[in-house]
């Protein structure tokens, strides 16, 4: 878990969350970004070589690999700047997004179950996810890209927190 | 706590016994199916003309159809222990579900028509949301007796484990909150479900119409008819055709909403549930356990509003997004839409306070909560609004006129200009819309203008927020803020509110958002 300083909070309603998220996170974000690219664009190429396919498509291909490529080198250091997470005895609080900002806050006493799952990639890198979701369709919170040995913590802390809340929590 | 008395005298008792379905059922669902079979099997044998191997086939479908209701009735089995209500069926493909009793959030009987006949009920009971699919979708016992029926629904709600003993005595009679009005129907066919109601009627008849192979042109009279109409001016064919559908519109509007609100009542019963009963053929009747509901909603589709009318339905956890998931009433006129969401949302008010119950019944009936006087959002909120409306018009504009130079007819350019005024009007309309309040027990917002909905949320049913901000709204400096919760959508929008009010919001209804509030900005 890594702390630093809040960066730029002018303009926005609430001050970012206490805590960054794993700077693995970062070659998480690019690996996924190429990897949609290469989804995207394969099947472009193959056209293209075996059948001769229009010239536009040509085009489209370019467009794809320089925007995936683009997306790869830029993006995910943005992401990781905005990603960012707190849990208090009191809330489950983060901050996610990217065009769009997403501040989402649980109170502790809602919470129903705590997840972690890991994907292949973040397994390859070391990494987890922790979700916390409440009594709502719409409430789940989720951390992305923690080291999987703080998220296996957080999730355990987080168990024993909510356990110790009455109520069924809706 | 009789809880614990009760648990006591549950474990000393043997396990609760497995219950069948009712024994009627041997007839009532074989029937159903059959009459649901009809066109198959009288296409069978009216096209056969009375061969042999068709009639084998049609009495084959027959006994089979009986069988398997045999089968069904042999394998089904249910039973209410202390802690679950759980349902066996199926003799291939087994099936076991159960409902944790303490997960029950609404109880729902619903009798179709030839159950009606033998006196029958389908118990659907839903529970709150959660992982398992069958949870979800509710647990349906079709079916027991009406009697079992509403001794299930009550035993079932009342003795909920999760749900405490009221502290008053409980009075004898159901009370009545509202009942028919048929002056009501005049607004039948200003809704939309109604609209969608007679696509699938004529869907239906012009299914029957083939599958009996009878060609509409072959009715005296129609073909005739078309004819005279094709060789008319086109107008006169559009105005019959619309006319004829409007009609077609207004009267399967009005059955439509006969036979789903036939005998309307809303009533709250000594248990501490709101029930609605309801319906002509099919009667239906939901049970809403007041400990779990978390508001109201009143929706005014824009047709709907332009007849000033209105429909409320309950937030309550566990009711699904079906339609008609939580209706509590047909449409009504507003004032008396807001006046059914008052008196639903009363008791539960009265109970998580102090005060007398006759002076908060008063005070809340007189200013329903849904007709708080709600704070306006930001200017630039009607900035947003016209600039989404009449954007996304003006682009429409764009493409007909390039369609008009380039390959279409010449006059869709300038006749797509007549979208702008409607459109700005829209965006105008969603603008004033716009707004949230909160008062000592609820959070109250309103949005939409096509469909606008007011919601009125329990404080302590608000589980979460999410805050979203597009750069957009990041430079007028107004967020999106939703309400969580475990009732209705799971989540209730609050658009374009100005960044500093919506913290202050949050943190009036959940403390727990001070700590993360941006202390200089």
């Amino acid at each position: 878990m890594q702390t630093a300083q809040p960066s730029g909070s002018v303009g926005l309603p609430l001050r970012p969350p206490a805590h960054q998220v794993d700077p693995r996170a970062t070659t998480w974000w690019r690996l996924r970004g190429l990897a949609t690219t290469v989804v995207v664009a394969v099947p472009q190429l193959v056209v293209v070589l075996i059948l001769g396919g229009p010239a536009w498509l040509v085009g489209t291909l370019v467009a794809t690999v320089v925007a995936g490529l683009v997306y790869a080198a830029v993006v995910p250091g943005v992401l990781f700047r905005i990603h960012r997470w707190e849990i208090t005895d009191e809330a489950v609080y983060t901050l996610s997004g990217w065009i769009v900002r997403e501040w989402r806050i649980a109170p502790i006493s809602r919470v129903q179950t705590v997840d972690t799952e890991h994907g292949p990639l973040q397994q390859f890198l070391g990494l987890a996810s922790v979700t916390v979701t409440t009594a709502s369709a719409r409430g789940p919170v989720t951390i992305r890209g923690l080291a999987a040995a703080d998220a296996a913590e957080l999730a355990r802390q987080l168990t024993e927190t909510t356990q110790a809340a009455a109520g069924d929590a809706t | 706590m009789t809880l614990s008395a009760a648990a006591t005298a549950e474990v000393g008792r043997h396990e609760a016994p497995w219950r069948r379905l009712d024994p009627r059922m041997l007839v009532v669902g074989p029937a159903g199916q059959l009459v649901r079979l009809l066109p198959l099997l009288l296409i069978v044998v009216v096209t056969g003309q009375g061969d042999t191997p068709r009639l084998l086939i049609a009495a084959g479908i027959t006994a089979l159809v009986v069988i398997g209701g045999v089968v069904r009735w042999r394998t089904t089995r249910y039973r209410i222990t202390p802690e679950r209500v759980e349902l066996h069926s199926g003799l291939v493909r087994r099936q076991h579900r159960s409902v944790p009793r303490d997960r029950i959030r609404t109880v729902d009987l619903t009798s179709p028509l030839l159950h009606r006949v033998f006196r029958l009920s389908v118990v659907t009971v839903h529970a709150a949301d959660s992982a398992s699919a069958a949870e979800r979708n509710g647990l349906g016992l079709d079916a027991v007796s009406a009697a079992e029926g509403e001794r299930l629904r009550q035993e079932l709600l009342e003795r909920s484990p999760a749900a405490p003993v009221p502290d008053e005595p409980a009075a004898a009679e159901p009370e009545l909150l509202a009942g028919m009005n048929w002056a009501w129907l005049r607004f039948a066919p200003l809704t939309f479900s109604s609209l969608a109601g007679v696509g699938a009627v004529l869907a239906a008849g012009f299914n029957l119409l083939s599958e009996l192979r009878v060609d509409p042109r072959d009715v005296p009279g129609v073909d005739d008819a078309a004819e005279r109409l094709a060789d008319g001016p086109v107008w006169v064919a559009v105005g019959a055709v619309g006319v004829l559908l409007l009609v077609l519109a207004v009267v399967g509007s009005t059955a439509l909403f006969i036979e789903r609100w036939w005998g309307y009542r809303l009533t709250r019963e000594p248990d501490g549930t709101l029930r609605v009963h309801r319906g002509l053929l099919t009667r239906r009747s939901l049970s809403v356990s007041e400990q779990r509901l978390r508001g109201v909603e009143v929706t005014e589709p824009l047709l709907l509003r332009a007849g000033r009318g209105a429909r409320t339905t309950a937030l309550s956890t566990g009711l699904g997004k079906e339609s008609q998931g939580g209706a509590l009433q047909p449409p009504t006129p507003r004032a008396e839409a807001h006046r059914i969401g008052a008196a639903a949302l009363t008791p539960t008010f009265s109970k998580a306070t102090f005060l007398p119950d006759s002076y908060m019944n008063v005070a809340l009936l007189k200013s329903p909560p849904s007709l708080t006087p709600l704070t306006r959002h930001p200017r630039v909120a009607l900035r947003r609004r016209m600039t989404r409306a009449l954007g996304s018009t003006a682009v429409l504009v764009a493409v007909a006129w390039v369609l008009a130079e380039t390959t279409g007819p010449g006059w869709i350019g300038p006749f797509s200009l007549a979208l702008l005024p409607p459109a700005a009007l829209l965006g105008w309309d969603r603008y004033r819309g716009l707004g949230h309040a909160l008062t000592p027990h609820y959070l109250v917002s309103r949005l939409g203008g096509l469909n606008r909905r007011t919601v009125v949320l329990q404080r302590q049913g608000v589980i979460g927020w999410t805050v979203r901000q597009s750069p957009f709204q990041r430079q007028v400096g107004v967020v999106t803020l939703e309400a969580v919760t475990a009732a209705g959508d799971g989540g209730y929008r609050i658009l374009d509110i100005g960044d500093a009010d919506a913290v202050a919001l949050a943190d009036a209804v959940t403390p727990e958002v001070r700590a993360f509030a941006a202390r200089e900005r």
